[in-house]
């Protein structure tokens, strides 16, 4: 399709393409500072892809379905955002990728919230397309370098809590729900006497009618503080302060400080604009902030809506969190391997190369933002060690909170299970094992002298969670555009 | 009580032959090791007692494994422990940390609560060492 336009052809009275307004430029060469997003579509019916394209950007941007005179007031060309490219998805017909890059100018320095609303806000809903999601952005380090970023950040976090060389070690309390204040105290004891660095609050675990959140909160520090004086160790409990309103967090942000805890933790479903404002808090106050990403899968799981996780962990890195849920690999929630690496990269790295096969379509250059830490939870236990430390690695915090509280010998039995393992694996990795494959003996070897680790064993061994992955990679070892 | 910092303190005392293991694993990785010792095992003393500067151009293990020995023959009743520094831009702090040697008899924490209003308690965790004046913690050394 021609893109040469006249002024007065573009700027008529009525209604023109999409692409003929200016939001398709397959030779657009994006700059450095553009703003760049890759979304996967699906046109519908006798919808040009390069139309559907055209009308991603410029729904993202500046265009409405008609054409308006006011553009002309304005250097239209620099605030349209540019469709540059168009491929076919593989093994998936009707659906494409387009690339689209933003001029920096269209976006509020340091929000969040300013940044979606562009990028997913109107644009999901628009009729033309039958399906949108958003796979990845690039956040070029001009725009990058006006955000926070993690309030403690990982390398901060080993430091205030003198853990180093290992994953750190958590569990959620369970039952999720309906635990008295002095009850759910208990189980933090226990489990961090036991050897975990930290207990956490689900994310639905607010100021519910069965325990109000300053009850928890008291119990709760009592708890941290007899396990710390117990083994001479720094320890935490992530107090959930997500509540109705910004008052009410700041209150209860404010109380966990008083009461000396070094974490707090918020859920994603708080919002974006809420996520950063904690985390100027726990900047200023040196307390390390915990997200939840309750709420993503709603949004991130299938594949021809809404947008990939990895998008998340830009933006919340960016938002200032240090610590985020990312996936297992090898629990009970969502999570292909190469993904979930993908993930963790984003999260950790301080600039990533292309990677198709992870998920990865952009390269990414933090310019020195902090990192944060991945949480793996959800489904695992002590006999996936050697697993969890080959796929997720050092810098991680394993939680297992049905593999530490359901131990069969109790909850402090669970937790030393879990701390036994991570060290022999650990120290086994060092000496140069080949811990994937000799995993299970290194932890057999441990168990012999080791009874919670022998029980946790036994009671888990054939605990697998290997289902196939809705979210999984569509690539082509070398892609040419289509269009 | 066994105070349980480090990476492998649930682990059983490393050996000699475990400890140069993990010691060839950081010159390995290009770190650059470091020996402290301390009679305050407070989980929030950042600052131990510095045996030596950290020993930056060391390639081999046993030059290592003489400082920890010359360390344990001055400080036999306290705890030592074993820093990797790995220098790496984005990094820059401890990549491994584990204690080499322990007092005889480990000695626990007293926690103290000072009760204040509206159910608040500020705790203090006191080790019972840090009663006795230093280098008298653990008997004379």
């Amino acid at each position: 399709m021609s893109n040469t336009v006249t002024a007065r052809e573009r700027y008529g009275a009525g209604v023109i393409p999409y692409a003929r307004m200016g939001y398709w430029d397959p030779s657009y060469i994006p700059k450095d500072t553009d703003v760049l997003a890759l979304f996967r579509f699906t046109p519908q019916e006798g919808v040009d892809p390069v139309e559907a394209a055209a009308a991603v950007a410029g729904e993202s941007s500046t265009a409405t379905w008609t054409v308006v005179w006011t553009d002309r007031l304005t250097a239209c060309d620099v605030y349209r955002a540019k469709a540059y490219r168009i491929d076919a998805v593989p093994n998936s017909p009707g659906q494409h990728f387009v690339y689209i890059a933003y001029d920096l100018d269209l976006f509020e320095e340091g929000s969040i919230a300013n940044l979606t609303a562009s990028i997913i806000g109107n644009v999901f809903g628009f009729k033309a397309i039958k399906a949108l999601r958003l796979e990845d952005m690039r956040i070029p380090p001009a725009y990058v370098k006006t955000f926070q970023g993690p309030a403690t950040g990982i390398v901060v976090e080993r430091e205030r809590l003198d853990k180093f060389g290992r994953p750190v070690l958590g569990a959620t309390v369970k039952p999720k729900l309906g635990l008295s204040g002095r009850n759910y105290g208990r189980v933090v004891y226990e489990a961090l006497k036991g050897g975990l660095d930290f207990t956490k609050d689900d994310e639905n675990i607010n100021s519910q009618p069965f325990m109000r959140w300053r009850d928890r909160y008291l119990y709760c520090m009592e708890a941290v503080n007899r396990a710390s004086a117990a083994t001479g160790e720094v320890k935490g409990h992530y107090l959930n302060i997500t509540a109705g309103t910004m008052e009410e967090m700041y209150e209860r942000a404010d109380f966990a400080k008083q009461l000396g805890s070094v974490i707090v933790m918020i859920d994603l479903v708080a919002g974006y604009t809420a996520i950063q404002s904690m985390a100027k808090w726990a900047r200023k106050n040196d307390v390390i902030l915990h997200l939840h990403r309750a709420g993503n899968s709603t949004y991130a799981r299938q594949k021809t809506h809404g947008m990939n996780f990895r998008v998340i962990c830009k933006w919340m890195r960016m938002a200032g969190v240090d610590h985020l849920h990312a996936g297992t690999v090898v629990g009970k929630l969502e999570g292909d391997p190469l993904m979930v690496r993908g993930f963790y990269d984003t999260l950790r790295e301080p600039r990533l190369p292309v990677r198709l096969e992870h998920g990865l379509f952009f390269e990414q250059d933090w310019a020195s933002m902090r990192a944060v830490m991945p949480v793996a939870s959800g489904g695992i236990h002590a006999g996936q060690m050697h697993q969890l430390l080959h796929y997720l690695g050092e810098d991680v915090v394993l939680q297992f909170g049905g593999g530490t509280i359901g131990h069969p010998q109790g909850i402090e039995a669970g937790a030393t299970a879990n701390r036994v393992a991570v060290e022999a694996m650990i120290q086994a990795r060092n000496e140069g094992r080949d811990v994937l494959h000799e995993g299970p003996e290194i932890l057999e070897r441990a168990a012999r002298w080791c009874a919670p680790l022998r029980a946790a064993l036994d009671t888990w061994k054939n605990v697998t969670f290997d289902y196939e992955s809705t979210d999984t990679a569509d690539f082509l070892p070398a892609v040419t555009p289509t269009y | 009580m066994r105070l349980t910092q480090g990476t492998f303190s649930f682990l059983p005392d490393l050996t000699d032959e475990q400890i140069r293991m993990q010691i060839g694993y950081c010159l390995n990785n290009g770190w650059a090791i470091n020996v402290e010792y301390t009679d305050c095992p407070h989980p929030r003393n950042s600052y131990w007692e510095m045996w030596n500067a950290p020993m930056f151009d060391t390639a081999d293990p046993e030059t290592i494994m003489t400082e920890i020995e010359a360390c344990r023959k001055a400080h036999p009743n306290e705890y030592i422990k074993v820093n990797a520094y790995d220098s790496t831009r984005g990094r820059e702090t401890v990549a491994l940390s584990f204690i080499v040697n322990r007092p005889a008899v480990e000695q626990s924490f007293r926690l103290d609560r000072q009760e204040a209003e509206g159910r608040t308690i500020r705790y203090t965790i006191h080790p019972y060492a840090a009663d006795q004046p230093e280098g008298e913690r653990y008997g004379k050394s």
